[in-house]
């Protein structure tokens, strides 16, 4: 059995997610080849050096750059042949293209693995993470996607696979790439933050979430996340809404500001090791998963708390 | 133009999700159910295109029990001009209810299939992108804005990092994010209005679609709880905490 797990990254730096797919990989085969597509050339020696890896594939295009899921998943689905099991990271990237591959392999998909029973045996969240579902696939090529938080990352270092360069099969596509706007940010990636500082609809607008937020993320070197009402509200950007529909984070440290706990927000964040919550209403839901709360309004509890970081 | 919008009958959002205690699944006797929630922002958008006059027809779908009757009327009355029912108690895997909705594209001839970008049951964010692959047409998930220009789909998309935006040929599959709209709620007029509107009801068997389920469920469990911890009454007490759990 051999597993083919597709690379997260940005061009330049092969993401940690990558590292923790391969782990999940590994307790299927321990021949796993990683393809790295789209910007290949600096991010393919990254691959060759984690531990574990048999070949690193490299296919550039720049439809492939652009992430187009037609492109990107004749790409896989000509390299499925060699393997028995196809695993991506489920992150919003992973998630539009790997659906695709399976329908195209004629196979069902398994998402947002959290663990690998046996070869055939995975065990994914359904309900916002109220409840583990463990399903057994009769197909005998698995297409998945791993949520990265369930997995430790394998060592960056020590590997020394193959680089070899894959044919970019000739799609006529009917999508056209306009424009991107990302959002850039000197902070650390929210899925792979050691901590992370989120606001909610409490913080009230966007200059006001920036300026209770950010100096407290900056002051312990932390991503920034939102709820789900935050970010409709416009007080942050779409990618940091963590929670059932955004992304998914289990940082060492989740520090909740003016978030009230609803259970969409919780699926997003409750495998965090430890859970403060800043909110002035003793009854929010979200004291019921938090490890500290504070209950006091956030004008007042953040600035205490910068102070008394020092 | 014609939009095809595919809606999902799933537990209500605000209900409280119960494992059963035999490990078989989750709790749905007798709770509150609803149409999922990315499905009111498919519909709200088709009826958004067709109050903008792009859009000349928009036809709802359900594959499910009977009582999937009563979301499509929501649908309707929101402002979907015909349902269709695709009865069956079977729980259909995203790759079965993809090849049926495949079927019911050569049946329909839309221009736009408009759905949900997952359903807050199966959480599997998958249907829409099968459904594309099999149709060999271009998707667009995650949508946040959604523009029709002549033959083309302009759609800004919720993506790692921020927002792309791509342009698709139609025919095409989009699917939506949160924040492309503000789902209406059907006024009384409206729900009186759709109990007239056609509903069409035929048996999954009708579609000769291989709907055969590939997994099978070993047990549905609960997750570990977390259990509340402490309150503090100061920021130096929360910090004193954080350090002595190793976290600062
Ligand atoms: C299909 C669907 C998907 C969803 N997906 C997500 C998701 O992925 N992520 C997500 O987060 N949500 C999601 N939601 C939304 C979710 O249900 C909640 O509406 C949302 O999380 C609420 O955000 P909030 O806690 O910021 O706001 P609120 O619930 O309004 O809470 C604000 C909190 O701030 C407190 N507060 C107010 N003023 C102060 C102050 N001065 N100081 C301290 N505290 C204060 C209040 O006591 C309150 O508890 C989804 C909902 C649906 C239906
Ligand atoms: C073995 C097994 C057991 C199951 N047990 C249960 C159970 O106990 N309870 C339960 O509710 N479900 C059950 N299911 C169904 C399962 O949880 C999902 O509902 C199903 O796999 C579809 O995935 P999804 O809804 O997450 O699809 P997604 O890909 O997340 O859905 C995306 C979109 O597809 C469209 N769509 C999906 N399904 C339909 C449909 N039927 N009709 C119209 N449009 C649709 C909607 O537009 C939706 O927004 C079971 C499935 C399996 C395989």
């Amino acid at each position: 059995m051999a597993v083919l797990v597709i690379a997260d990254h940005d061009g330049a730096h092969l993401r940690d997610t990558t590292l923790k797919v391969i782990t999940a990989a590994q307790k299927l085969s321990g021949d796993i080849d990683v393809l790295v597509y789209g910007e290949a050339s600096a991010v393919a020696a990254q691959a060759a050096a984690a531990a574990g890896v048999r070949k690193v594939l490299t296919a550039e295009s720049a439809e492939l750059k652009a992430d187009i899921a037609e492109a990107v998943s004749a790409l896989i689905v000509s390299l499925a042949g060699g393997y028995d099991a196809i695993a991506l990271p489920a992150t919003a990237s992973g998630k539009n293209v790997a659906p695709r591959i399976a329908a195209a392999l004629d196979v069902s998909i398994i998402s947002d693995v959290i663990d690998v029973v046996a070869g055939d045996t995975f065990v994914h969240p359904i309900y916002a993470g109220n409840a583990l579902e463990t399903v057994k696939t009769a197909d005998a090529k698995k297409v998945l996607t791993v949520r990265p938080t369930a997995f430790a990352p394998v060592a960056a270092t020590g590997g020394s696979a193959a680089v070899e360069a894959v044919a970019v099969p000739a799609v006529t596509l009917k999508t056209r790439f306009v424009s991107d706007e990302k959002v850039v940010s000197d902070r650390p990636e929210l899925g792979a933050a050691k901590v992370v500082v989120s606001g909610g609809r409490a913080l009230g607008s966007a200059d006001e979430f920036k300026a209770v937020l950010e100096p407290l993320a900056d002051k312990l070197g932390a991503a920034v996340g939102a709820s789900r009402a935050a970010v409709d509200a416009g007080y942050a950007p779409n990618d940091y809404q963590v929670g059932q529909t955004g992304k998914v984070v289990a940082p060492e440290l989740y520090i909740a500001v003016g978030i009230s706990g609803a259970i969409q927000h919780l699926a997003g964040m409750k495998d965090s090791k430890v859970i403060v919550a800043i909110n002035k209403d003793p009854e929010a839901p979200i004291f019921q998963v938090a490890d500290f709360g504070l209950v006091e309004d956030y004008k007042t509890a953040v600035p205490a708390l910068l102070k008394a970081l020092g | 133009m014609k939009v095809l919008v595919p809606v999902k009958r799933v537990l209500d959002y605000n209900v409280k999700v119960r494992v059963k205690s035999d490990q078989t699944g989750v709790d749905l006797a007798n709770v509150k159910m609803a149409m999922n929630p990315f499905d009111e922002i498919a519909v709200e958008e088709a009826v958004r295109l067709k109050e903008k006059g792009t859009v000349t027809e928009i036809v709802a779908v359900s594959i499910g029990v009977a009582q999937c009757e009563a979301i499509l009327r929501t649908a309707l009355a929101m402002g979907a001009d015909r349902g269709l029912l695709i009865e069956t108690d079977q729980d259909l895997e995203p790759l079965a209810v993809a090849k049926v909705l495949k079927a019911v594209v050569a049946q329909e001839n839309p221009d736009i299939v408009l759905m949900g970008k997952q359903a807050i049951d199966g959480d599997n964010n998958a249907t829409g992108q099968m459904l594309s692959a099999l149709l060999d047409w271009p998707q667009a998930t995650f949508a946040s804005k959604v523009e029709i220009a002549g033959s083309e789909a302009l759609v800004t998309r919720e993506v790692d990092g921020g927002l792309q935006t791509l342009g698709v040929q139609l025919p095409a599959v989009i699917t939506t994010d949160l924040r492309l709209n503000e789902p209406r709620y059907a006024s009384l007029p409206n729900i009186m209005k759709a109990k007239k509107k056609p509903l069409d009801t035929r048996a999954l068997a009708d579609y000769g679609v291989d709907a055969a389920a590939r997994l099978t469920v070993v047990k549905v469990t609960e997750p570990a709880k977390r259990s509340a911890g402490i309150k503090v009454d100061s920021a130096d007490a929360l910090i004193a905490n954080l350090k002595t759990a190793g976290v600062l």
